[in-house]
């Protein structure tokens, strides 16, 4: 994968893509915000369970409450799951996912593989893995289908094919079609209906994730907009869920919370179009359903987070709203990110969940504006994360050595008063040479060597005056004792 | 009207060396209500930076010396949203683990003011007579709208003011691109949100961004005259001042 940088100015030369992120963050974030006003609005009549904020409160509440008792959770899941005919797997890596996944083709002697959206399946790279093997692999969420034509990764939680045009889709379906495509809806969910359909049908497993699983009743619920999700995990004779450890929820009461607050969140629908609740296979007597159905609870770094500092980053019930609303994803879209997870949640938990040194970028790559932590809607401080993760980096010696050298001793000089008025001396002598004055006598530096460089090659900077405030109070003193 | 208060001004390390007019205009406004001006000669720097760029201990030194500073003020006001979110969202925070600190740190916090903040819910002042005629949008400081949050103050003020027409922001939420050492250490993508955020101005047909911090209208600025575009930045004590000065003149 190529640098940081080298990627950051990919994703910024390249105006479609830009322009295709910008308008669906734009068209998710208007809706999300109007979903939200209108249930406040209608909280205020008393015809709701609570506003965003009261469900916020109760979603946290949940969470901490869940996160604290995980394995107690855990524990009552599995049982649920059994006592439902269903086979309950832990995995404590990618490795070990592929190695069950592997277990059940061999004793099943499967071929095909459907798959409803899993970002839980992206993060252990499954189609690769199973692909890999020989097998096939359908992706049957259409954005998903769409990136795994283009052979990319997910560019958002939520749309993995947030980056693409229109055109683009059209002529990706074509090819595979065979017969030139137009940009409609109609004519490109035609096409992919036509060519999914038979991969349902014709598949051996189906795999999915879950969006929430409820531990008392063992039900895994998927929130889903085009029906795929049931179609795969109901039509294979196999169904294969694989859930990260941190989607339980104790009952169906606190499920209604958590519910309220996701496809708001999420597309700024009240209730999305599909709504699946599936607790266990297919029981005797009746005509249909998975013969089996497998779960994996996903660790993969989780339990590095559970207990740290970092823990409601556990809460997340990956709605991408922070994605949505950041002026830095909106700018260079999911892949510049270059880890499963892009935006804002993405750029704390890479470094977290799996090598903590080969993701340092990414918390560099925040302004710290805190649009993200007003999005989510379980109020967790992104932005706070993002920092304490720069300290950490400084801590462990894994932040840039340069630049926080420098940022060092500036800091250091910075905090004591004499030096403070020395350095502010050195800064108004040293950027002399630099100062051009404007038409109306006021200055300006249009090019600064250094430090300064990085700002001065795409802006102006306003050159140090020669007397700073703390050298006029002594007038302003003078003029208040009149 | 609240009258007779005594206020300490934080200038903040940002409008000491590059904006001092707007230090001057905070207080002659402060004044103007009665106000009696303090500037502690030991002050120095929120220390913000230092804390954005990971650096724990330098960021608590900063803080100590605050609080060492200004506890025994009144009150603290400065001209920076984004300082004052500091000081008083994250001082408290930096030292949840030692109690007297904490104390101290939640004490100073409490009397740490934002100016627009200050004039409008300390000082109950919303008019300060100014007369300003230009067409103007209010540029949100991020830290102000989500740490402090005060959105609402600066526009109250700005609507005051005579012959100044005060456009919509369509969208308030969105960074400058600013964000401290950020803008150099990922310079591409700061000038990128500058460029969208200045790109909405423009479509405003403002003539200036008014804001509450030195480092948005620093970036916006610097930026928008970079690229010729036909918007100036300002700072809000800065315009009512100005605006003051102009209503004198005209009487």
């Amino acid at each position: 994968m190529p640098d940081f940088k080298t990627r950051i100015d990919k994703a910024l030369g390249d105006q479609q893509l830009r322009g295709a992120v910008r308008f669906t963050a734009d068209s998710l974030r208007t809706k999300r915000n109007a979903a939200i006003a209108d249930l406040n609005a209608q909280a205020a009549e008393s015809l709701s369970i609570g506003t965003f904020d009261d469900l916020r409160k109760q979603a946290r509440a949940i969470k901490e409450h869940t996160l604290k008792h995980l394995d107690h959770y855990l524990a009552q899941a599995a049982e649920s799951i059994r006592a439902n005919g269903g086979t309950v797997h832990w995995a404590a890596d990618a490795a070990d996912v592929v190695r069950i996944a592997e277990e059940i083709v061999e004793r099943r002697n499967a071929k095909k593989f459907i798959k409803a959206k899993s970002m839980a399946s992206e993060e252990v790279f499954l189609n690769h893995a199973l692909e890999a093997k020989g097998l096939e692999v359908v992706e049957s969420d259409l954005g998903e289908y769409i990136i795994q034509l283009a052979h990319e990764t997910p560019a958002h939680i939520v749309i993995p094919a947030i980056h693409k045009t229109r055109r683009q889709i059209a002529d990706m379906f074509g090819e595979v079609a065979g017969r030139e495509l137009t940009t409609d809806t109609p004519t490109l969910t035609k096409f992919a209906r036509e060519t999914l359909r038979k991969k349902f049908m014709a598949a051996d497993i189906g795999v999915s994730g879950a969006n929430f699983l409820v531990a008392e009743t063992g039900t895994l619920c998927m929130v889903t907009n085009e029906g795929n999700g049931r179609l795969s995990t109901s039509v294979p004779p196999v169904h294969l869920a694989i859930v990260g450890m941190e989607k339980l929820v104790p009952t169906l009461e606190d499920l209604a919370v958590l519910y309220g607050l996701l496809p708001r969140s999420a597309t700024g629908q009240k209730i999305s179009t599909y709504f699946n609740m599936i607790t266990g296979c297919r029981r005797p007597g009746e005509p249909d359903g998975p013969e089996e159905l497998h779960v994996i609870f996903l660790d993969n770094g989780r339990s590095n987070i559970l207990g740290s500092q970092y823990e409601e980053t556990l809460m997340c019930i990956r709605c991408g709203a922070c994605l949505n609303f950041c002026p830095v994803y909106r700018n260079i879209g999911g892949h510049a990110y270059g880890a499963i997870y892009p935006g804002p949640i993405g750029s704390v938990i890479s470094p977290l969940l799996n090598e903590f040194e080969q993701w340092t970028d990414l918390p560099q790559a925040s302004s710290l504006c805190g649009a993200c932590h007003e999005a989510c809607p379980l109020g967790i401080h992104l932005h706070e994360h993002l920092i304490s993760l720069r300290e950490e980096m400084v801590a462990k010696g894994k932040a840039d050595p340069g630049f926080t050298k420098v940022m060092k001793l500036w800091m250091r000089a910075w905090r004591r008063p004499w030096l403070y008025r020395l350095l502010s001396k050195i800064g108004y002598l040293g950027m002399r040479s630099y100062a051009t004055k404007r038409a109306d006598g006021t200055e300006v530096a249009t090019s600064l060597p250094g430090p300064f460089k990085a700002w001065t090659d795409t802006r102006n900077f306003p050159p140090v005056v020669r007397r700073p405030f703390h050298e006029r109070w002594a007038d302003l003193q003078k003029e208040g004792a009149k | 009207m609240v009258q007779g208060l005594k206020v300490s001004l934080f200038i903040t390390c940002l409008a000491d060396h590059f904006y001092p007019e707007v230090g001057e205009a905070v207080v002659h406004l402060l004044r103007r209500y009665g106000c009696t001006v303090d500037f502690p000669p030991n002050q120095t720097c929120c220390g913000q930076p230092a804390w954005n760029t990971g650096l724990e201990d330098e960021a608590k030194a900063f803080a100590r010396s605050y609080i060492e500073t200004f506890e025994n003020s009144e009150y603290v006001v400065m001209p920076s949203g984004s300082c004052a979110g500091h000081v008083r969202y994250f001082y408290p925070q930096m030292f949840k683990d030692d109690k007297a600190m904490f104390k101290r740190a939640c004490a100073v916090a409490d009397k740490t003011y934002e100016f627009s903040e200050f004039m409008v819910k300390v000082l109950k002042v919303t008019d300060v007579g100014a007369t300003f005629p230009a067409t103007v949008v209010f540029h949100n400081n991020c830290h102000m709208q989500r740490e402090l949050g005060v959105k609402e103050e600066p526009l109250q003020l700005l609507r005051s003011v005579k012959d100044l027409v005060l456009v919509d922001n369509p969208r308030y939420d969105l960074c400058c691109g600013f964000g401290g050492a950020f803008s150099v250490k990922m310079p591409e993508i700061s000038t990128a949100m500058a460029d969208e955020r200045l790109g909405i101005y423009v479509s405003t047909k403002a003539d200036i961004v008014v804001s509450c911090d030195g480092g948005c209208l620093m970036h916006m600025g610097g930026r928008a005259e970079r690229q010729g575009l036909p918007v100036k930045t300002m700072h809000l004590a800065q315009l009512l001042w100005e605006g003051v000065r102009n209503s004198e003149r005209n009487a």
